[in-house]
């Protein structure tokens, strides 16, 4: 689908008229010719085609790093991209030299990518820790060095920035006196309103026979379908938010893993969350992927739905004239079977939190712990008070076709005492409730095993003291 | 030092095989390729195909001018199928269109029906019904036999070991150009340059002569491109002849997992006699090689796998067999270690069973059975300058063993589920290609006259860092500053007849060939120095630090004057060079000979850290001492210390090749084949390099460094197994690597009782 776009890519400004169904990455490689983005996978799992978006937010740019392979083109209209070339100067930056120093490269391959999440590591944060850093590098997959040369580079990076500025607080102009952005980064906020302008004045919206959300589904399995399909963008549709509205939370569907993730709502209510939500896909892909986007992918396994089951959400569903709601837990009625027609998509979900004293915990195994798709997740909400169980609600994935709640177990907690007898009677309701089957992700044994470990999990996770736990495990 | 390409790399500048600047007219090919195991093509219509817009031709293996034949050790392995399919992902034809969408778009047209046959994936059920690749190989020692009698115990177990993915980031590819005169030029990632070449005048029935294979660096390929790369370079060539166009190849990532092999799988059964002080007395060993459809390199990873059966130990008799079975998976081939990682960890295994069985610990019978000099292989070749025990007490030692033991018996004590373990792993791995023909290399130096070095080898740099070191030890027989000095392309025309850059080789072969051509010079210029300096001994000439000297004394002359006033005086400043390893051996009539040049030793002590709750684990540390020779690069030795370390984890714990009866491949994408990521590596990783350990085999003192260390993972398997046992008694549990997070829970826990499962 050819469509108008303008951005900056780097320090070069791009007006034309793009397949805007294509992948950043193909721009990138093949229109462009910058070649130090790399392919390797096409499915966001390795990092290696890592750039960074720079989009206005509140008067300023604020950047985040998605991996391009599945990046609809369409979304850069009015953003700044930065690819490996962007940061390139006559010397090297920071974390280059670093990497050069440590020896951190060996066939070369991912170092882009690495290169690209580390800088923007370093962008976006202010007090430098080794752990947050490797989590900005948790999506970048190296072959050859075992990463530890990599981590090495980024404890130097981290002290010699820290060193050099030790008051703090990276602002745009110390960045670039340090060298970690080229001179032209400072112009970039004044050239992005001065697009987002021109972009304003001329939108024109088009039918569209798919709706993109981040994508991360849709061009890992539909690739050859999207691409040469006219796309719609669900961040189009409203600005994202997440809101109390009296016990509501209210959230829109095009809000992101990351911001949910990051949000002062889920830390407040979910503190265990922060953690847990790690385990989910990797940053870049937390940074595209949106919710109801993992909702109706309708995978028996995505992470965010096996949460928002558990805190029994609700979906607001518009076809753009009327709208409908529908449980979560109704909504899905066989693998990848959903109750919504073509034209509806999820405008919002929101789920009550007028429980009293409550808990939540999510557990998820996969073979890979992170950046992998779980063999069995599960979540747990549970209201009590004293030991006892108001309200329990307990979804399982990859255990059904679908995403599945308990609801005979979690009707069964309901109103019992914690405690290890409770549990592993719940646990014989859990095996009549689940079908699992064989597959890569593991053996219908296995699953049927995990799944019961995770439930226990979620007792001694929240309730160490009301279960006897050498016993329980 | 850095890897030459280091500065490259991190500024996304350096090119691979799909970030060349095409010529104009480029087409590009997609492969069509086999959908069923094993079965007869009954019928294959490419007509639509043809028709579709954009497309140039299809071709078959009808098109093939010359012989459809690209195996190298044996001849059974054809570039396109004829009329029988082995494998899902056998080549069929290929389709060259304008673009690789259209070529692919075509590909979805080309009509086929097969004839279904069986399919075997198994390599026992191969071996029962007689499909071999060679006939089965023998290596013995003593008599095993005799000796079962003597032993206090003796143990038998089965031992099933997965294959793994080689995961080079940049997928298999290449680019091949019509040059003038019929010839060919072909761009190519493959560590096998003259491989291709050979195999390209094959397909097209052209002399070698006509092929020019050139090699810039590879996106990784611990042996994935050793002899697969080859294929697709030649299928570039093969539609470039037809065409008289340039074409261009890259795989996808999918069709690179789907249509490559990988390392073998193997299953295997053991016999082991040990005496109650640990002393192993007989060790007995079959292995049932998975080759996959076609033989590729099995028989010499096999090979390997039958000279690393005893690891660092010695014992008195061995018998080990190997089969290479053939069945319907895509052709397994190099992977580091080739071969060898799968012979250790079986005798690690009956060390670790016999071990628990006479319930002493396993490191005991490890350090009682090391091979020390005057010991003899059991394939005859006599061990000398053995480091295996100086490596493995010193990391008993220096890691401080027994306080580790402590720390880890209280934790576990005061861990209701989290529970710890630890293994070691020594590592003992000869060096030199079995093939013995294979070690040998040539070097091209040229200085020019402005004093700085151009040097081609057939060293291919694929991350390993080889070019550093060439650029290391040409620098320092010159005495000049290292940025003097380039290391060109890997290139047939200037290089002919090269060895794979493999069996950790690369840097010993052409880092001697190049020290010799560079001597060559270095001679040439001393003798005209004294003519320079009105002096008359060469051999008193040096050269230090570009300056040089005469008895020790300086003189006025520098590096470049010197070059220039050699070359304004007609003398040569080029020398090729050549390079073949001394004193190896090896008869293969009687499997008896000295094949290795050397060894290179080590031990590594691994922590893990299993969650028994949820079947998950952490590697906590992994404390190694290892025996680097007199190292030419610290830095790179290091980064392939860690990197093989990680690699050889990754193979034991959570890499799993999954795939169904039909030999289809489940896990055939990187969100379902998961290699180790930022988060899974050790938390803690130390390596300590030997000191006082020379090789007069390697340059300037090294030892070979790209295989030995992945063996260290093995540790990590056991590591994991001895955390499970602290939280139940799991003697007896099946041995099956790679000890994935199903395999620990399923261990760990009674399964499930289910109404389906009561029934």
């Amino acid at each position: 689908m050819q469509e108008k776009l303008h951005f900056v890519l780097n320090n070069e400004e791009i007006s034309g008229e793009f397949n805007v169904s294509s992948t950043l990455l193909s721009f990138i490689r093949e229109t462009k010719k910058l070649t130090g983005t790399k392919l390797v996978c096409r499915e966001g799992d390795c990092g290696a085609c890592t750039v960074l978006v720079g989009e206005l937010n509140n008067g300023e740019v604020k950047y985040k790093t998605v991996t391009s392979c599945i990046y609809p083109l369409a979304k850069v209209n009015g953003k700044h991209i930065v690819t490996i070339e962007g940061i390139n100067g006559v010397e090297l930056t920071p974390v280059q030299n670093e990497f050069v120093n440590e020896g951190a490269t060996q066939c070369g391959f991912c170092t882009p990518g690495f290169i690209m999440s580390l800088t923007w590591y370093l962008i976006t944060h202010t007090n430098y820790t080794i752990e947050e850093a490797i989590n900005a590098l948790g999506g970048n997959i190296c072959r050859c060095t075992g990463y530890a040369s990599i981590i090495r580079s980024a404890e130097n990076v981290i002290k010699s920035l820290k060193d050099g500025n030790s008051n703090g607080g990276e602002t745009l102009r110390k960045l670039i006196k340090l060298n970690v952005l080229p001179e032209y980064f400072t112009d970039i906020k004044i050239r992005l309103q001065q697009i987002n302008e021109k972009i304003a004045a001329e939108t024109d919206s088009k039918p569209y026979q798919i709706l993109v959300g981040g994508g991360t589904d849709l061009y890992v399995q539909r690739f050859d379908k999207v691409v040469k399909s006219n796309i719609g963008l669900t961040e189009h549709l409203s600005k994202a938010y997440i809101r109390e509205d009296g016990n509501l939370i209210k959230i829109s569907g095009n809000m992101t893993f990351e911001q949910f993730k990051e949000s002062g709502i889920i830390k407040k209510y979910f503190p265990r969350l922060q953690q847990q939500l790690n385990l989910v896909a990797s940053l870049p892909i937390r940074n595209s992927a949106t919710i109801s986007g993992n909702i109706v992918n309708a995978s028996p396994i995505g992470d965010l739905t096996i949460i928002l089951l558990a805190l029994d959400a609700s979906l607001i569903l518009s076809d753009g004239k009327n709208e409908r709601k529908v449980k979560l837990k109704d909504f899905y009625k066989g693998y990848k079977l959903l109750d919504k027609s073509e034209d509806e998509i999820i405008t919002e979900i929101f789920f009550s939190l007028d429980f009293g004293n409550h808990n939540l915990n999510f557990e998820k195994v996969s073979k890979r712990t992170y950046l992998d798709i779980a063999s069995v997740n599960s979540t747990m909400f549970i209201a009590h008070s004293e030991g006892k169980i108001n309200l329990c609600r307990i979804s399982a994935g990859g255990v059904a076709p679908v995403p599945l709640l308990l609801k005979n177990t979690s009707e069964f907690l309901s109103g019992k005492e914690i405690g290890n007898a409770v549990i592993e009677e719940a646990l014989e309701i859990v095996q009549s409730e689940i079908s699992p089957i064989s597959d890569v992700r593991g053996s219908e044994e296995y699953k049927r095993l995990l799944l019961n470990q995770l439930i226990k999990a979620h007792f001694i996770e929240l309730f160490p003291q009301s279960v006897n736990i050498a016993e329980l495990v | 030092m850095n890897n030459t390409d280091t500065i490259k790399h991190v500024k996304g500048e350096s090119l691979f095989v799909d970030d060349f600047t095409l010529h104009e007219g480029t087409l590009h090919a997609a492969v069509f390729d086999s959908t069923i195991a094993h079965g007869k093509i009954k019928r294959l219509d490419v007509s639509k195909a043809l028709d579709f817009s954009g497309v140039r031709a299809v071709l078959t293996s009808k098109d093939i001018p010359g012989e459809n034949q690209i195996g190298n050790i044996i001849s059974d392995e054809t570039l396109l199928a004829e009329d029988e399919v082995r494998f899902i992902g056998e080549p069929i034809a290929l389709i060259i269109a304008d673009t690789a969408e259209i070529a692919r778009s075509a590909r979805e047209k080309i009509e086929i029906e097969f004839e279904e046959l069986p399919v075997i994936i198994n390599p026992r059920e191969a071996y029962e019904k007689g499909n071999l690749i060679a006939a089965p190989v023998t290596f013995s020692m003593g008599d095993v036999d005799k000796v079962w009698d003597e032993c206090d115990l003796v143990l038998e177990d089965k031992v099933e070991i997965g294959g793994q993915e080689h995961l080079y980031l940049e997928t298999q590819g290449a680019i091949a150009i019509p040059t003038e005169g019929g010839g060919m030029k072909i761009v190519s990632s493959t560590q096998s340059p003259t491989a291709v070449q050979r195999v390209a005048a094959r397909i097209l029935n052209l002399p070698m002569h006509k092929i020019e294979v050139d090699v810039l660096r590879l996106g990784g390929a611990f042996g994935g491109k050793e002899d697969q790369a080859t294929a697709w370079a030649v299928m570039t060539a093969l539609a470039a002849y037809k065409l008289g166009k340039p074409v261009k190849l890259v795989l996808q990532r999918e069709e690179d997992l789907r249509m490559t092999g990988k390392r073998h799988p193997y299953s295997a059964d053991f016999k082991i006699g040990v005496n109650t002080e640990g002393k192993i007395l007989a060790y007995e060993a079959t292995y049932y090689q998975n080759a996959g459809a076609v033989a590729d390199l099995s028989t010499a990873i096999l090979e390997r796998t039958l000279f690393h059966a005893t690891n660092s130990y010695y014992i008195p008799n061995v018998k080990a067999t190997g089969i290479s079975c053939r069945t319907n998976l895509p052709p397994n081939t190099a992977f580091r270690g080739f071969g060898g990682p799968q012979g250790m960890f079986v005798i690690e295994s009956a060390i670790h069973n016999a071990a628990r069985k006479l319930n002493i610990p396993v490191y005991e019978i490890q350090r009682k059975n090391l091979i020390k000099d005057g010991d003899k292989f059991y394939y005859g070749q006599q061990i000398k300058n053995s480091n295996a025990q100086r490596c493995f007490n010193e990391a008993v030692t220096e890691f401080n063993l027994s306080q580790t033991e402590d720390e880890i018996r209280k934790f576990n004590s005061s861990n209701h589920y989290v529970k710890k373990g630890i293994a070691l792993m020594p590592v003992c791995f000869g060096i030199s290609f079995t093939s013995s023909f294979l070690n040998q290399a040539s070097a091209l130096v040229h200085v020019y006259t402005d004093g700085s070095v151009s040097v081609s080898t057939a060293a291919i740099e694929m991350g390993q860092g080889v070019n550093q070191k060439i650029r290391n030890v040409v620098a320092n027989t010159f005495s000049i500053n290292v940025s003097r000095v380039k290391v060109e392309t890997t290139n047939t025309t200037r290089i002919a007849n090269t060895s794979p850059t493999a069996a950790s080789s690369g840097a010993d072969l052409n880092g001697n060939a190049a020290v010799i051509a560079s001597k060559n010079i270095l001679e040439r210029l001393k003798a005209h120095a004294v003519k320079e300096i009105g002096e008359s001994n060469p051999d008193l000439v040096e050269i230090k630090n570009e300056k040089i000297f005469y008895d020790g004394k300086p003189t006025k002359l520098t590096w470049e004057e010197l070059v220039w006033k050699t070359y304004f005086n007609r003398i040569s400043l080029s020398s090729h060079a050549y390079y073949a390893t001394p004193d190896i051996y090896f008869d293969r009539k009687i499997n008896q000979g000295s094949p290795f040049a050397y060894h290179v030793y080590g031990t590594a002590i691994i922590v893990s850290k299993v969650d028994c709750l949820r079947g998950r684990y952490e590697i906590e540390s992994v404390n190694v001492v290892h025996d680097f020779g007199e190292s030419i690069d610290t830095k790179i030795d290091l980064g392939q210390v860690e990197g093989g370390i990680v690699q050889g984890i990754g193979w034991l714990t959570v890499e799993e090749l999954v795939q169904n009866k039909e030999g289809k491949l489940l896990s055939n994408s990187l969100s379902t084949y998961k290699v180790p990521d930022i988060y899974s590596i050790p938390k803690e990783m130390k390596i300590l390099f030997l000191k006082d350990s020379k090789n007069k085999y390697g340059p300037f003192n090294s030892k070979a460094i790209g295989e030995p260390p992945f063996m260290y993972g093995i540790a990590a398997y056991f590591s994991i197994i001895n955390a499970m046992n602290e939280f139940r008694d799991n003697s007896g549990m099946e041995i099956s690597a790679p000890i994935t997070p199903e395999k620990v829970l399923l261990n760990l826990h009674q399964p499930v009782k289910t109404e389906s499962t009561a029934r």
